[in-house]
C-alpha cells in the first residue's frame, strides 16, 4: 500500500547523497572563483528552477534512451537501459534536485569570512581539510537548508519522473505519480490519504528547518 | 635575510598604482610598515603570505618563495599571519584552534600561558572580547614557529590599554621565537615601542625607510612643539575665541584671534605649535 513513499523515499535519499558529493566541490568553486565562466555556470545550475519539469523530462529521456549515444552505451556495455526504471529517476533527480543542494551551500560559502578561509591556508591546511574542517563546519544552517530542502523537493517531484520513469509499480511509481494516478481512476479516498501525509510531511521538514536554523542564530547571537 | 623585489598593479583610490619593492629585512628584524589606508600595505603583506599574486621574486633565507618560475602555496611558505579581527575558526576552541595547525598540545599550552589565556582554552571564540580574539590569533599565528611573522594591524580595533598589553605580547613573542616580524600599523607610539624599523608606503611606493627615530621624531622649522590634531569647534568667549582641538586621545583649548579664526574650518586639521619664549643676542649690523 505504501510502496511508492517508500521508492520516494530511497530516490531522494540516493540523490541526496550524489548531489552532496557532486555539488560540495561546485560550490565551493562557485564562491571563491573570480573566472568569467562563474555567471554560465550560475545559469545552468538555476535552469532546473526555472525549466518546465517537462521539457527537463523530454531532454533526459532522449539523452538517455537507447538511440542516443550514452544510452546506447550503456546498453552495449553494461546491458542497462538508462529510461524507465529506477536509475532513470536518479539521474533525473539529480539534475532536477541540483540548484537546490548548490544554491544554498553556495551562499553558506559565500558568507564565510574570507580570513577565516585564508588563515585555514596559512595554518598549512588544503582545500579538502579547509572544507571540511572549517568551512562546513560554520555553515551549519545553510548544509541543513540544502539537504533537507533537497530531499523534499526529490520527494516533491512529478512531472520529470512520470516522463523519464513512467509508472512501474514497485520500480518508478512515486507518491506523487501514485496520487496522480488515484484520482485519474477516481479513488478519492486513497488520494486524499496520500495527499494528506504528502502535506503533514512537508509541513514538518520545513517547520525543522526553521526551527534549527533559529536555534542555531540564537545560539550564536547573529 | 629576506629579499623582496616585487611588481604589482593596483588600483587605488587614484587611480593604478604600481607596487614595486626592492627591500631586503634582516633576520630578527621587526619593521613596521606605515603609510595612508590604500596605499599598498596590506596587500604587500598578502603578497608576502601568498595569497595574492605578484611578478618578481621574494627569497626567505635562500629558499624561493616567489619567483618567474614558481609560485609556493601559502601552505607551504613558514608565515604566521594575524588579521585585523575575526580570522579565529569559530567551530572550535581556543585550544583546538591552535591545535588545527599543529598537533603540538606543549607548545599550544605555553603559548597560551604568555598570553594568559590558559583559563580561556576551552571557550569558544563568540565568548571571547575583542583583546581576546587578537591574542588567540596571535599565539594560533605562532603555532608554525614561523619565519615571518605577518601582522595586519591587528590592534588597530582596540582601546588603548588592551593595546598597550598586546604590544608587550607582541615583541616578548618575537623575541623568544627569533622571528622576523613586519607589522602594519599607523600608532606612533606603537611603532616607537615594537619596531626596529619603519617603512613608508606612499601610492604603493616606499617613500620613507629608517629607524623609527629618524622617521618619527621630526619638529620643522624653529617649533619646538608641533603637534598635527582636528579642529573639533570654534567658540567666542566674550571678546576672546577659543578652538577645540584634539590632539591623539587628548582634547586641548587654543586661544585665537579673530583673524585667525577666519582662515580656520571646524572638521580640518590642524597643527598646534609653540615657540618656547626664549630671547637670543645677536650682533647688530649697521
Amino acid at each position: 500500500m505504501f510502496e511508492p513513499f517508500y521508492i520516494s523515499f530511497k530516490l531522494a535519499s540516493i540523490t541526496v547523497a550524489i548531489l552532496f558529493i557532486i555539488s560540495l566541490p561546485l560550490a565551493w568553486y562557485l564562491s571563491q572563483t573570480r573566472s568569467k565562466i562563474k555567471p554560465f555556470l550560475e545559469a545552468l545550475t538555476a535552469l532546473p528552477i526555472v525549466l518546465p519539469p517537462s521539457v527537463l523530462g523530454f531532454y533526459i529521456l532522449v539523452a538517455l534512451s537507447q538511440n542516443s549515444p550514452v544510452g546506447a552505451f550503456f546498453k552495449d556495455t553494461f546491458d542497462i537501459s538508462l529510461v524507465f526504471n529506477f536509475t532513470s529517476l536518479v539521474i533525473a533527480s539529480c539534475f532536477y534536485s541540483l540548484p537546490f543542494m548548490v544554491q544554498p551551500l553556495q551562499s553558506g560559502f559565500e558568507s564565510l569570512n574570507k580570513n577565516m578561509i585564508e588563515a585555514s591556508y596559512l595554518a598549512g591546511k588544503g582545500k579538502w581539510e579547509t572544507i571540511f574542517k572549517v568551512a562546513l563546519p560554520n555553515i551549519k544552517p545553510a548544509l541543513i537548508t540544502a539537504i533537507i530542502i533537497t530531499f523534499a523537493h526529490t520527494v516533491g517531484e512529478f512531472g520529470v519522473v512520470l516522463m523519464v520513469g513512467g509508472s512501474i509499480p514497485g520500480e518508478t511509481k512515486v507518491a506523487s505519480v501514485a496520487i496522480y494516478e488515484m484520482v485519474e481512476i477516481m479513488d478519492y479516498s486513497s488520494a486524499h490519504i496520500y495527499s494528506a501525509i504528502m502535506l503533514g510531511m512537508s509541513f514538518i521538514v520545513l517547520l525543522s528547518v526553521y526551527t534549527f536554523n533559529a536555534k542555531h542564530n540564537r545560539k550564536f547571537g547573529l | 635575510m629576506i629579499e623582496i623585489n616585487i611588481n604589482k598593479e593596483l588600483h587605488g583610490a587614484n587611480g593604478l598604482m604600481n607596487l614595486n619593492t626592492n627591500l631586503s629585512i634582516k633576520k630578527g628584524e621587526f619593521v613596521a610598515l606605515s603609510g595612508e589606508s590604500g596605499s599598498g600595505k596590506t596587500t604587500l603583506l598578502r603578497i608576502l603570505a601568498g595569497l595574492e599574486d605578484a611578478k618578481g621574486t621574494i627569497t626567505v633565507d635562500e629558499k624561493e618563495w616567489l619567483s618567474t618560475k614558481k609560485t609556493l602555496a601559502p601552505q607551504k611558505r613558514s608565515i604566521g599571519f594575524v588579521f585585523q579581527e575575526h580570522a579565529l575558526f569559530e567551530n572550535m576552541t581556543v585550544l583546538q584552534n591552535l591545535l588545527f595547525v599543529t598537533q603540538n598540545k606543549a607548545l599550544a599550552l605555553r603559548l597560551l600561558e604568555m598570553t594568559e589565556l590558559t583559563t580561556l582554552q576551552e571557550r569558544y571564540p563568540k565568548a571571547l572580547s575583542g583583546g581576546q580574539k587578537q591574542r588567540v590569533s596571535l599565539c594560533r599565528a605562532m603555532m608554525r614557529k614561523p619565519q615571518l611573522l605577518l601582522l595586519d594591524e591587528p590592534l588597530s580595533a582596540l582601546d588603548p590599554q588592551m593595546r598597550n598589553k598586546l604590544q608587550q605580547e607582541i615583541l616578548s613573542l618575537h623575541k623568544e621565537f627569533g622571528t622576523t616580524t613586519i607589522m602594519v600599523s599607523h600608532d606612533p607610539s606603537e611603532i616607537y615601542k615594537l619596531a626596529t624599523r619603519v617603512l613608508v608606503l606612499k601610492d604603493a611606493n616606499i617613500i620613507e625607510d629608517g629607524s623609527p627615530k629618524e622617521i618619527l621624531l621630526k619638529t620643522n622649522g624653529s617649533q619646538k612643539f608641533s603637534f598635527t590634531g582636528e579642529l573639533l569647534e570654534l567658540k567666542k568667549v566674550d571678546i576672546i575665541y577659543v578652538g577645540v582641538v584634539a590632539i591623539g586621545q587628548q582634547l586641548v583649548e587654543v586661544v585665537l584671534s579673530e583673524e585667525e579664526t577666519q582662515t580656520l574650518k571646524v572638521g580640518e586639521n590642524v597643527s598646534v605649535s609653540a615657540k618656547a619664549f626664549n630671547p637670543t643676542l645677536s650682533q647688530k649690523s649697521l
